[in-house]
């Protein structure tokens, strides 16, 4: 018998007005693991996040976290959660440690029991040399940690964190992805969000892809990349060509999509030897030059242009090879 | 679209933990919690009246400058029916002016804590929600104590004497801190619905000042035009005014008017507070909890 997921979602709804942020969105996550739901902007994450999270409720479904309806009590739920939304939430006019001695204080810790918790996170956060500065003297990386530790002041078991890295820059995304990794290796089911696709594939075990409030696709980074197929060959032309498809069709296993610009075709192919030679053959052979011919294992950015039509909306912070610092 | 199914569980035969802290079941204890709750709460906002300049000059060089001005510029010019200088005419109203605008902290409070986010964080959490409303009314009671205490100091400074002595003046404060009060539930539901701090500020202002003018904080309703000076009469402001001079022992010529508010001034004053409470405390709520569940 397999346990019940720590996170269980079925049949979210929520409509505002006329928009269906979320519409048909079920997730299961299992202890101790971390599920990335990875959308583009306005893809329903933050509204399914406040709906797993009692700060909104469910127009149908239904939301068991720790085996709670968090519908039904979200009293007893939010004893079990830790939740970093969006936006931080901190109190700008409360130093570091009183926003966490704070929010331990309304946790129901005692008074000796919260200081010691917010002195040891502060610690863990690398946050004790601004400890006693007010937060809104804070930087976006140290806010987001500060906002990220308040979350797990009363040890939570499931925590939700909502694009923990957006706006962040390359150094403080590093380390946000080391404090979520230990935080799994303690035991703590985690779900996150995300618009970067190299997060989710760094990151979670399991990852669901929703695009206008549904979830398009579920499963773990090689699964996903499986659906795309094979290799992916990326072709830059010259100058655009209609007929370049039809030269390559024999040559690839997918559909071809072409850029805005029709200079750029993508598709999936079985790797063989003499591949790039026999393409660049065809091509010859109907009369288009080639720029440049490219073959790489697909990405979840692949996967996400098989699976919408569409690349993935936001570019990753830095494209560039992060460093890491001591 | 295919749907790839979730990959196994991870093996965990560890029993649910139990939570951090388990809820009291008993009345005393959830009751304990809450206390404990309004405390934390009330602390936070007094932080921060002391850490905002604009607060903190609210409850304390406001009262001074607003005392200064009104005895030494109307008070030059005023004759007071009944006999008795302005100066003792004037504190009681100012007073009561001073915590009739300073109760727009309260919707400044409410709609910061929903602008930055605060809101959401404390309704992640196992607190009593009631005791952020709670926290916010007394520590802003407590702003407008000092507020109330600072106009009376500086009244005393200048030369205004009450006459019935220390009981007089806490009781004129105590009707004063409860009329302050009932507006702070009223301007809670202002900051609610209105969400944001510049434009409660805007929204507050329109409808206090008025208030607090159209009173007889600084000049007895007698010598208004007729409109005015019904509204003057009937407004609770007047109320609360007419409370102090009287509890304070300064001249209050609305005594001598015969409209019923005029002649039982302290019992007009706590009923209008009973009954601002009795429709904002519950409105109140029902905005917060519509502000936390959506
Ligand atoms: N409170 C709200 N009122 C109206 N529309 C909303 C509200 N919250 C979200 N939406 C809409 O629902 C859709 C999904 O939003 P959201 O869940 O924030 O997406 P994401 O977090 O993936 O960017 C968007 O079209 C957004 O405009
Ligand atoms: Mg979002």
């Amino acid at each position: 018998m397999t346990e019940r997921p720590m996170i269980e979602a079925a049949g979210l709804h929520k409509r505002y007005g006329e928009t269906k942020a979320v519409d048909g969105v079920s997730l299961a996550v299992p202890r101790g693991t971390i599920l990335g739901v990875l959308g583009p902007n306005g893809a329903g994450k933050t509204t399914t996040v406040r709906m797993l999270t009692t700060m909104t409720a469910p127009d149908a479904g239904s939301v068991h976290v720790a085996g709670i309806d968090v519908v039904a009590d979200p009293r007893a739920a939010r004893r079990r959660i830790g939740v970093t939304g969006q936006d931080a939430t901190l109190d700008e006019l409360l130093t570091g440690r009183q926003n966490l001695q704070m929010i331990g204080r309304l946790s129901r810790l005692s008074k000796a029991a919260a200081a010691a918790r917010a002195d040891q996170l502060l610690d863990e956060f690398d946050l004790t040399y601004a400890a006693d500065r007010l937060a809104k003297g804070y930087s976006g990386g140290m806010r987001r940690r500060l906002d990220l530790a308040a979350s797990l002041v009363s040890r939570p078991e499931v925590l939700f964190l909502d694009e923990p890295t957006t706006g962040l820059d390359p150094t403080s995304r590093l380390r946000m992805w080391d404090v979520i990794r230990a935080l799994v290796a303690e035991g703590t089911t985690l779900l996150l969000t995300t618009q970067y696709l190299d997060e989710a594939d760094e990151l979670a075990d399991a990852i669901s892809v929703i695009d206008h409030g549904r979830v398009i696709a579920h499963g773990t980074a090689r699964e996903l990349k499986a659906m795309v197929g094979g290799e992916q060959l990326e072709l830059t032309l010259s100058e655009p060509s209609g007929a370049a498809a039809g030269a390559l069709s024999a040559l690839v296993t997918s559909d071809i999509t072409t850029s805005d610009d029709g200079r750029t075709l993508r598709a999936a192919v079985t790797p063989g030897a003499g591949k790039a030679t026999a393409i660049i053959r065809a091509l010859d052979e109907a009369g288009i030059a080639v720029d440049d011919v490219q073959f790489h294992h697909p990405s979840l950015d692949d996967v996400f242009f098989a699976l919408t039509g569409a690349p993935a909306e936001a570019p990753t912070p830095s494209d560039t090879e992060l460093t890491e610092v001591a | 679209m295919s749907t790839l199914t979730a990959p196994t569980a991870r093996p965990a035969d560890a029993p649910v933990p139990p939570p951090a802290a388990e809820p009291s079941r008993s009345l005393v204890g959830r009751a304990r919690e809450w206390v404990a709750d309004v405390g934390v709460l009330t602390f936070r906002n007094l932080v921060h009246v002391r850490r905002e300049p604009a607060q903190l000059s609210d409850a304390t060089i406001q009262p001074v400058l607003f005392t200064l001005l009104f005895v030494y510029i109307f008070g030059s010019a005023m004759h007071i029916a009944g006999g008795g200088s302005y100066k003792m005419f004037a504190i009681g109203g100012l007073v009561t002016m001073n915590l009739t605008t300073a109760s727009m902290g309260t919707a400044v409070g409410m709609s910061s804590d929903v602008a930055t986010g605060m809101m959401n964080r404390f309704r992640t959490l196992p607190m009593s929600r009631s005791a952020i409303l709670a926290g916010r009314t007394i520590s802003d009671l407590l702003a407008a104590a000092l507020c109330g205490t600072i106009v009376l100091l500086t009244g005393l400074a200048i030369g205004w004497r009450p006459d019935h002595g220390l009981v007089g003046v806490v009781e004129g404060m105590a009707v004063a801190l409860l009329f302050a009060y009932a507006l702070s539930w009223f301007t809670a539901c202002l900051g609610l619905l209105v969400g944001d701090p510049e434009s409660a500020q805007g929204v507050g202002l329109v409808i206090l000042f008025p208030l607090a003018f159209l009173s007889t904080c600084f000049v007895p309703a007698a010598g208004l035009p007729t409109v005015p000076r019904i509204i003057a009469e009937w407004n609770p402001v007047s109320a609360v005014a007419g409370s102090c001079r009287e509890l304070f022992g300064n001249p209050n010529p609305a005594a001598l008017s015969d409209v019923w508010p005029a002649q039982h001034p302290v019992l007009m004053a706590v009923l209008s507070s009973l009954a601002i409470l009795a429709i904002c405390v519950p409105l109140a709520s029902r905005l917060l909890r519509k502000a936390t569940t959506d």
